[in-house]
């Protein structure tokens, strides 16, 4: 594998770092400023805005996950094996987050910090479908075969991805759907205003341009990973 | 039992509580890759160092 890890840093990803902090900052801005007071549920319903954005974030990641497990399969080369790891890190990392906000939401707008929704469950059964990706790559040593089933992993793995997406559109539920109509039941929607539109789309090109700068720093730290693992067999055949 | 709200429910704390999870791992995250790099650097420095 070559090493270009230890390169310098590309500029694109330097200018592209400065970016996602600054991004990062015009979105809370307007979360905590730009955006209006929600009637009904007041402040709790601003976590909405970085909550979608996480769960958007982290569901992208495991969409690159599949696009590298496909072609590690039809390349066979290193490189795609280390975008896939990278991006289950990435993707378990932000569901995670949008797991925990979404329940620290649901505390004061559902009364109950869990309860056992299609949405809330699905979501759960990604993140554990992915965590199980990294357990299975941690129990087979030969880095050939460990690349390939976790590739075979990942594309399987993916049918969670949409399974949770659609879940509040096809199954009753009580979780509120933001683009199109959602069940009659849901509780904790509300009437989306311009200026709510408007920080919610920045939030999702926010996260983003943050997950790509993240997902690039990790296939960078996984490159260098693999090159040290390498030079680490050979000094041991010495 | 209230029937009618007066006013926007006082949430406040679920937001700063939302929004601390949300930058703590963003923080914890950034980190963790920051400190894995630097580690991983050592080891390849180390690594250099020997096959010399």
């Amino acid at each position: 594998m070559k090493n270009d890890y230890l390169d310098e840093t590309p500029q694109l990803l330097k200018v592209l770092n400065w970016i996602s902090v600054l991004l990062l900052l015009i979105a809370s801005w307007m979360v905590f400023f730009y955006a209006p007071l929600e009637a009904v549920m007041g402040q709790v319903q601003r976590v909405f805005y970085f909550h979608v954005a996480a769960g958007w974030l982290g569901m992208a990641a495991f969409f690159v996950a599949v696009v590298a497990g496909i072609a590690y399969l039809i390349r066979r080369t290193a490189k795609w094996d280390v975008l896939g790891v990278a991006a289950v890190e990435l993707g378990l990392i932000y569901m995670f987050v949008n797991i925990v906000s979404g329940s620290i939401w649901a505390r004061p707008a559902w009364n109950s910090w869990w309860t056992w929704d299609p949405r809330l469950v699905t979501a759960t059964v990604m993140e554990l479908v992915y965590l199980a990706y990294l357990m299975l790559r941690q129990g087979i040593e030969e880095p050939e075969r460990r690349a390939r089933f976790g590739a075979v992993y990942a594309i399987l793995g993916f049918a969670t991805v949409p399974l949770t997406f659609f879940s509040i559109r096809i199954w009753r539920t009580i979780h509120p759907v933001v683009i199109g109509s959602g069940d009659a039941g849901a509780k904790g929607s509300f009437e989306m205003t311009s200026t709510m539109l408007q920080t919610f789309m920045f939030s999702l090109a926010t996260f983003t341009v943050l997950g790509i700068v993240l997902l690039w720093h990790r296939y960078r730290l996984g490159k260098l990973e693999a090159q040290v693992e390498e030079m680490r067999m050979e000094a041991l055949d010495y | 039992m209230i029937l009618i709200q007066d006013g926007p429910a006082e949430t406040t704390g679920f937001m700063i509580l939302g929004y601390a999870v949300i930058f703590g791992v963003l923080l914890l995250h950034v980190l963790s890759l920051s400190l894995r790099k630097r580690n991983l650097r050592r080891d390849y420095d180390l690594l250099k160092d020997l096959e010399k």
